[in-house]
């Protein structure tokens, strides 16, 4: 028989031949690996939240296998001696076992915390992005609710999760939790009694907010984002206005290879960061909470960040109580308004808002090109309001922290939450919208009458006058004829490249420029020669 | 240093021929992104090949790629063999967790930091363009896909026979409730049940009263507690300390005089006369506001404050919220000591003990 000779260099050619005479997909292939990105450093916040969520789930597959979601009261027995002897849930002590006796369960808790408090925080910095640059308008309407439903879900994620461990301070929560319930009107008791299977704290919760947060929760939120992705592909990325960019067009880079390879390299970076701090920066020390007793609690028991904002309304709220005179009488007490209607108010508007815009501008158009904050006021400044009301309640959710340290009175941190919650957001929405129209008309004035160059010159009768450097060849009395086209205008000289090139690498050029003169006495670099009277320009005449 | 910049190309140019040998591997590739309606408009190398920069990136990259390795190394050599169990004190076992962060950390940014070096240094720079086609579809093909859709309509002929209409929806009704009804009727409690959300492990078990018990379990005489002081205090029953009686904390304070008896006075304006004993008296330590224990205690003022939202109880004036978002008075419980000298309720919190809900009398 003869031996046929086995070409290696053919293999993969052959290989893929072979795929696609079975599933087609050269075609689509090419389609996916030329698919252009427009880049910009603000377009990788959502992209934070992404990675982060991946190492939410791999670090949360490890803590499953050694985590124990049941109540049923066991004594302690594991290496920390402190608790040693302690009755505690079995929850309690496999969070506690995770934390000192499974090897590197340590590390794998922390970082899991800490990449969902990231988690967060990019989903809410990128939503602002979205926002203030008006990434939402049509076509993008859905995603933009899409979004705002993340953030919600990754609330809930954030909160069952927390609730897992059973410790002093996360059953604090559950109790507030239980309490919230109840406060809803008709039905709390019932809502209360059937998610806890009865009185607080009873017996089941722990198992119910596991399965919850780590199958039926993770479920919705990779649903969630899988759409999210799907819908940023499918109607292709948003881009700033410049050169050659239109509305109809995406200028960028092809997916392959530069681009995939610096997303691939972000993602790593974003891992080792929450890595660094899983390891270096500890976070939620259950073993000094000791296990959950409704009779003990300290002071600063704070939420995390993202739900401080929360705890902040419930603080600030005043005692209003609803009696409805009827039989025995029915109560709605206040504790319904700060934490259910509140947010469901919060829901509402950040879900709508597209459509509100929308209709105010009675603009229905695609909209693909972004827009700098400043352009639009209104919104810039609505945002500005959210943001502001955010922060008062944030704060005012640690305002017995801020009154212990800064001694203020507690009474009067609340009064400032109260009065502050009132009247910051429409200043800031006032200072905003100044700030904007400030910054538009500065931006003209560069346009028409050029770059300041700091270069100041004594006229002939005694006045000092500043020179300018126009931005195009003008009309003849100093004044430009350049449109503002919704991108940054170039306000100093080195914008203009009137300064020498940067000098490549750290410490030290790589490469000295080309050009440079390399006798000794000069400098490495320097402007050339016709550009150095740049922004003097009348004295040539 | 190659630099492509090129004109944006006609719409209607002739497709190249990909089997010529005279095209370069990178013209297939500007033919193929034409194909896809992208332009490649400018390509530029950003080092020079052979270059003293190209090299020196290269190094770079290579060094972070290398560094990882010994990062995760350093990683395997901490996660095995350093001292990781926890011993009390200073040991070395307080830095397992922070090296395996640091190493990994390391490892991980050092591979980061290499591809994107790889990346954005390396690799030529490029601008495209792609023509998005967001717009609507061909009005044609709006029609078609609609006119099918009608006349899917029209073959079920839902419209001229109503009946079939109604009683899928009829039929349908009850099978979305089926879907439902084992959830809710398996997560369905009575929140009444036993009157649970009324009664504390205070009510007294076949008219016996409950005593006061501390933490341990060991029931109280009025001596153990000095005047100014307060001790927490539960039902002296089964599973009195623990969780199962989560509504059941009391706090027992021992009002000096003067204040003892502002509290008497305020006692018996509502009718809660002989609530105190001496001047002993007992206020459940749950919030009515979100069920948070009130717990941090102000002898001076005699204000009981709650650490989760900042309310806060004047006791002196049975308990009753000053400041903050509770809206209602702190329950009072009665007690009296029996013939041994303890502690004891005399009954059960004559008002619901708790966070508020709508149905609370």
């Amino acid at each position: 028989m003869k031996r046929r000779k086995f070409d290696v260099a053919a293999v993969p050619g052959k290989a893929a031949g072979g795929v696609d005479d079975r599933f087609q997909v050269a075609t689509p292939l090419r389609k996916l690996l030329n698919k252009v990105f427009p880049d910009h450093w603000s377009f990788l916040l959502g992209e934070i939240a992404l990675f982060s969520f991946v190492v939410l789930l791999l670090t949360g597959v490890f803590l499953t296998f050694f985590y124990e979601p049941a109540m049923t009261e066991v004594v302690y027995n594991g290496s920390y001696a402190p608790l040693r002897g302690t009755p505690m849930s079995a929850a309690y002590a496999s969070s506690l076992d995770i934390s000192f006796d499974v090897r590197g369960g340590l590390i794998m808790r922390q970082m899991h915390h800490w990449s969902a408090l990231l988690f967060m925080a990019a989903i809410v910095v990128h939503m602002m992005r979205v926002f203030f640059t008006g990434a939402f308008r049509k076509p993008r309407e859905t995603n933009w609710i899409i979004g705002s439903l993340l953030f919600w879900v990754g609330f809930l994620a954030g909160f069952t999760g927390y609730s897992l461990p059973d410790d002093g301070l996360s059953g604090t929560g559950l109790r507030i939790a239980s309490g919230i319930m109840l406060s809803i009107p008709v039905i709390g008791s019932w809502v209360t009694s059937s998610v806890f299977g009865g009185e607080f704290p009873g017996e089941i919760i722990i198992s119910r907010f596991f399965i919850a947060h780590v199958l039926l929760i993770p479920g919705l939120l990779v649903a969630l984002i899988s759409a999210h992705l799907g819908l940023v592909f499918k109607q292709k990325h948003t881009q700033w206005p410049g050169p050659g960019r239109t509305n109809e067009n995406v200028v960028g880079e092809r997916m392959f290879p530069r681009y995939a390879l610096k997303q691939g390299g972000f993602f790593m970076v974003v891992f080792g960061v929450i890595a660094l701090m899983g390891g270096l920066f500890q976070i939620n020390p259950i073993w000094y909470f000791g296990p959950y007793e409704a009779w003990v609690v300290s002071a600063a028991s704070q939420p995390d960040w993202y739900v401080m904002f929360l705890d902040g309304s419930t603080r600030l709220m005043p005692a209003w109580e609803i009696n409805i005179p009827i039989g025995n009488g029915y109560v709605i007490p206040p504790l319904f308004w700060p934490t259910v209607v509140l947010p469901g108010i919060l829901v509402g508007l950040s879900t709508l808002y597209p459509f509100v815009e929308a209709r105010q501008l009675k603009d229905y158009r695609h909209h693909n090109l972004l827009q700098r904050p400043r352009d639009v006021p209104a919104r810039t400044a609505v945002g500005a309001m959210a943001v502001a009301f955010y922060i008062v309640l944030t704060l005012s959710g640690a305002n017995d922290v801020i009154a212990d340290k800064f001694h203020i009175s507690l009474n009067a941190m609340t009064w400032a939450g109260r009065i502050g919650l009132l009247f910051i957001p429409p200043l800031a929405y006032y200072v905003t919208y100044r700030i904007c129209l400030g910054l538009q008309q500065h931006d003209r004035e560069v346009l028409a009458h050029g770059v300041e160059t700091g270069i100041i010159r004594r006229l002939p009768d005694g006045r000092f006058e500043e020179v300018h450097q126009p931005l195009s060849a003008g009309d003849g009395h100093g004044h430009g004829e350049l449109d503002y086209v919704g991108w940054v205008v170039p306000k100093k000289m080195n914008r203009l490249g009137a300064l020498g090139p940067a000098i490549r690498g750290f410490f030290y050029p790589i490469e000295k420029p080309v050009e440079a003169p390399v006798s000794p006495g000069h400098p490495p670099v320097e402007p050339r020669p016709e550009r150095e009277e740049i922004g003097s320009g009348d004295s040539r005449r | 240093m190659s630099t492509k910049t090129e004109q944006h190309a006609p719409q209607d140019r002739e497709p190249l021929d990909i089997h010529d040998p005279r095209l370069s591997r990178f013209d297939i590739v500007t033919e193929g992104a034409r194909r896809d309606d992208i332009e490649i408009v400018h390509y530029e190398e950003q080092v020079v090949p052979g270059s003293k920069a190209e090299r020196r990136l290269t190094r770079t990259v290579a060094a972070m790629f290398l560094l990882t390795g010994l990062a995760a190394t350093a990683f395997l050599v901490v996660y095995i063999w350093w001292p990781w169990e926890y011993e009390p004190g200073r040991g070395g076992d307080k830095w397992y967790t922070p090296l395996l962060g640091l190493t990994l950390g390391i490892a991980l940014l050092g591979i980061g930091f290499g591809i994107l070096t790889w990346g954005k240094k390396l690799l030529p720079k490029e601008v495209s363009i792609q023509d998005r086609h967001d717009g609507p579809g061909s009005a044609e093909d709006r029609k078609i896909t609609g006119e099918t859709m009608l006349y899917l309509a029209d073959e079920m002929g839902v419209r001229r026979r109503p009946l079939l209409g109604v009683s899928l929806v009829a039929g349908l009704l009850p099978v979305g409730a089926v879907a439902a009804a084992p959830l809710v009727g398996g997560l369905i409690s009575n929140p009444h049940k036993n009157n649970q959300m009324f009664t504390t492990g205070f009510a007294p078990q076949d008219g016996k009263k409950i005593r006061l018990v501390r933490e341990d379990g060991r029931p109280i005489r009025p001596a153990d507690v000095s005047a100014g002081g307060q001790l927490t205090v539960f039902p002296g029953i089964e599973h009195g300390v623990s969780n199962k009686h989560a509504d059941s904390p009391t706090l027992l304070i021992h009002l000096r005089e003067t204040d003892a008896e502002k509290s008497r006075q305020a006692n018996s304006r509502v009718g809660h006369g002989d609530y105190m004993w001496g001047n002993y008296a007992a206020y459940s330590k749950i919030c009515t506001h979100a069920g948070c224990p009130a717990s941090l205690y102000e002898q001076q003022t005699n204000r009981l404050l709650c650490p989760c939202h900042q309310s806060q109880f004047l006791i002196t004036d049975n308990a009753r919220p000053v400041f903050g978002p509770a809206s209602r008075r702190l329950p009072q419980l009665p007690i009296e000591v029996d013939e041994d000298g303890f502690f004891v309720a005399k009954s059960d919190y004559t008002e619901t003990v708790g966070p508020d809900f709508w149905e609370r009398p």
